[in-house]
């Protein structure tokens, strides 16, 4: 559950002083009888099944060779067992070469957009401007709802003029600034910190700077990771960018060879499972370690 | 701009910086000069106090954004309004056709093609998505031992997006020998062939976007964990049922996480665009030709392909336009006609100021 929500309940039960006596009474007409829970359960079940099936379809077919695929059908269990699916996955093509360029199309964006929309949020949130300042954060509101497809074309022009189609800085620095749902995320939390916080640094003659760096920054761990988790996904899995400007092998990024290989081994079913488990596995595994964040981070962002 | 960048090229093959590296610094110095010019006359007029500190802070703090959003955010847009009313094919001299590439894609049937499937995509997919998740997230909304192994479970075809759901679903939607189809055999019905089909190629692209519910599944439960147990307490007194409680209770509470998820999703649905293109490229159909050709030809694909297939520069520009347009006047729409069913909580402070005093404590 997320931090808000715990919060808000506590909120409701720290003013009903009365409600302890009769609450016993009313629950069990509020709460659902066991016959619904029950149904419900089986419900969850049976969708959780339909949901997880071509997941763990996905990964058995990448065990199986050729000859396993056409005989085992719709059944999970590998009739033959190929991990040299994997192994080829990773040898086939220069699979380190492509996780190189991902990680930097990756892990470069993931740092730069945290830093940047922190620092744009917190002057949005706490530095007093005036109608400047509102204004400007329009702006940025706009710029959310802006498709990036009108940028396409003439982004692809500004940078041919650069000389830099067939590197990675064309998917590198448009997101060296910051971003506006970022911007906006840290704002959203900023305004909910105390205003306190400011006032008794600005006393104690701390400069701005140092608010955001040594106050601000350091307290908003929740946005920080939800931030850095949907930046680390949609860069990840970034397919619409490499595939305008990375044409030779040298610098393609992962989901662009996965692509590739989608139409050139198209018939090697296993293989290419095995190689798309490969392309997800980071993600699965930053979600794993995200996991508790990313709700509890996304839940306050004012949609609401 | 290009006599700029050859003459900081020729700059640096002067004093020997190795070719490899012209590419960013031709960018990255003109840049930097326009930083350090910004800073320095922003610390002259702080210091000089013709601004205040915090001014001055404020917009420090902002400029990496402004620029950022006028190098490739603004600036694109407003070059990219004005190419469009030219013909480039990015080698020839481009010529003036005025509003021509607009009455060339009113005329163009592909665009109208591409217009019906990426609507027909948008209307159909954001409303199932929205009603499968919610349903989802009720169901999820109990007090059951492991209730969390399912969330897990349902969040996790939302980590397989991108390239490589769509290479397990064109192994799923596989007419021979795919998950769905073998399940159908199973009932003894004879699937369809899926994207190779015309006419199924894109309910199967909509089948698959709602595979992926369970990311706004979590947000909708965080939302329904929010709604207040006295408000449902209240109506069950005045005895409304099940429905009434679900309808007047739950789904006002709601409202503005549906509005919210209606909003992004429309937007993303219009932009969709890898989907149709892995899909294309791996069924070696061709652009636009064959029978199933057009079937996935979604609006921002065909403007791909006018783009960096065709290098029909203005063309693609225009199209980006209508695109911008359309996205537009859709989510106004939207945002009219929210007023009549997304409620907001601004009309009980109460609660709200409960909520900031525990946080502050």
């Amino acid at each position: 559950m997320s931090e808000l929500a715990e919060i808000k309940t506590a909120g409701v039960g720290a003013i009903a002083p009365i409600r302890p006596a009769r609450r016993r009474r009313r629950r069990s007409s509020t709460e659902p009888s066991r016959l619904r829970v029950s149904v419900q359960v089986i419900l969850l079940i049976a969708g959780s099944f339909v949901f997880i099936y071509p997941f763990l379809w996905m990964i058995s077919t990448s065990l199986r060779t050729p000859a396993g695929i056409a005989s085992s059908g719709i059944g999970l269990w590998p009739v033959q067992w190929a991990f040299e699916n994997f192994v080829q996955a990773l040898t086939a093509f220069p699979f380190w070469s492509y996780l190189g360029s991902t990680l930097l199309t990756t892990l470069i964006p993931v740092v730069t957009m945290v830093v940047m929309s922190s620092v744009a949020g917190f002057a949005f949130a706490r530095i007093p401007i005036g109608r400047a300042g509102s204004i400007l954060f329009g702006v940025v509101l706009a710029t959310m709802l802006l498709p990036s497809e009108v940028t396409l074309v003439p982004q692809f022009i500004l940078f041919r003029q650069f000389n830099m189609i067939d590197t990675l800085y064309p998917i590198i620095l448009p997101t060296l600034f910051g971003g506006p749902f970022f911007i906006f995320l840290f704002r959203q939390f900023y305004l909910r910190l105390p205003l306190s916080l400011t006032d008794a640094a600005l006393l104690d003659g701390a400069g701005w700077f140092r608010i955001w760096f040594s106050i601000y920054l350091p307290l908003s761990r929740p946005v920080i990771v939800a931030a850095a988790v949907i930046q680390f996904m949609s860069s990840w899995n970034n397919f619409i960018g490499p595939s305008i400007y990375l044409h030779s092998d040298t610098w393609k990024t992962l989901p662009l060879a996965l692509a590739g290989f989608t139409s050139t081994h198209g018939t090697d079913t296993g293989l290419l499972m095995a190689a798309s488990i490969v392309v997800v596995f980071p993600c699965l595994l930053i979600f794993f370690l995200a996991q508790r964040h990313i709700v509890g981070g996304l839940s306050f962002t004012g949609s609401k | 701009m290009g006599d700029i960048i050859a003459a900081i090229n020729a700059a640096l093959t002067a004093i020997g910086i190795p070719e490899e590296l012209d590419a960013i610094l031709s960018f990255t110095i003109p840049a930097a000069v326009v930083f350090a010019l910004f800073y320095v006359v922003l610390a002259i007029l702080a210091k000089k106090g013709r601004m205040t500190r915090s001014t001055a802070a404020f917009w420090g703090f902002i400029f990496p954004w402004i620029f950022g959003f006028l190098v490739f955010t603004a600036g694109p847009m407003v070059y990219s309004l004005g190419l469009s009313f030219f013909d480039w094919d990015l080698v020839s001299a481009p010529t003036f056709v005025g509003f021509g590439n607009y009455v060339t894609a009113a005329q163009d049937p592909y665009v109208g093609k591409a217009l019906q499937v990426t609507l027909l995509f948008a209307v159909v997919s954001v409303p199932l998505q929205v009603v499968l998740s919610l349903a989802v997230a009720m169901l999820m909304n109990v007090k059951v031992k492991g209730i969390n192994i399912f969330r897990t479970i349902w969040y996790l075809p939302s980590l397989v997006t991108g390239v490589a759901q769509v290479a397990l679903f064109l192994w799923v939607f596989n007419p021979k020998y795919g998950l769905v189809n073998g399940v159908l055999g199973f009932f003894g019905i004879d699937g369809p062939s899926w994207f190779r089909d015309p006419n199924w190629a894109l309910p199967a692209v909509i089948l698959m976007s709602l595979w992926t519910v369970g990311g706004n599944m979590v947000i909708y439960l965080a939302g329904l964990q929010d709604v207040p147990a006295e408000l449902h307490e209240a109506a069950q007194l005045d005895g409304a049922g099940q429905f009434r409680r679900f309808w007047n209770v739950t789904l006002p509470q709601l409202s503005p996480v549906i509005f919210f998820n209606v909003v992004t999703g429309l937007i993303g649905a219009l932009q969709t665009f890898t989907q149709g293109y892995i899909i294309q490229a791996a069924l070696q159909t061709g652009s636009g030709t064959g029978s199933s050709g057009t079937a996935l030809l979604f609006f921002v694909l065909y403007l791909y392909q006018n783009a960096f297939n065709y290098f029909h520069m203005g063309y693609a520009s225009a199209l980006a336009w209508i695109l911008f347009v359309m996205i537009m006047l859709l989510t106004l729409l939207v945002f009219r006609g929210s007023s009549f069913w997304v409620y907001y909580e601004s009309a009980r402070p109460a609660r709200k100021d409960r909520v900031r005093r525990v946080r502050t404590r």
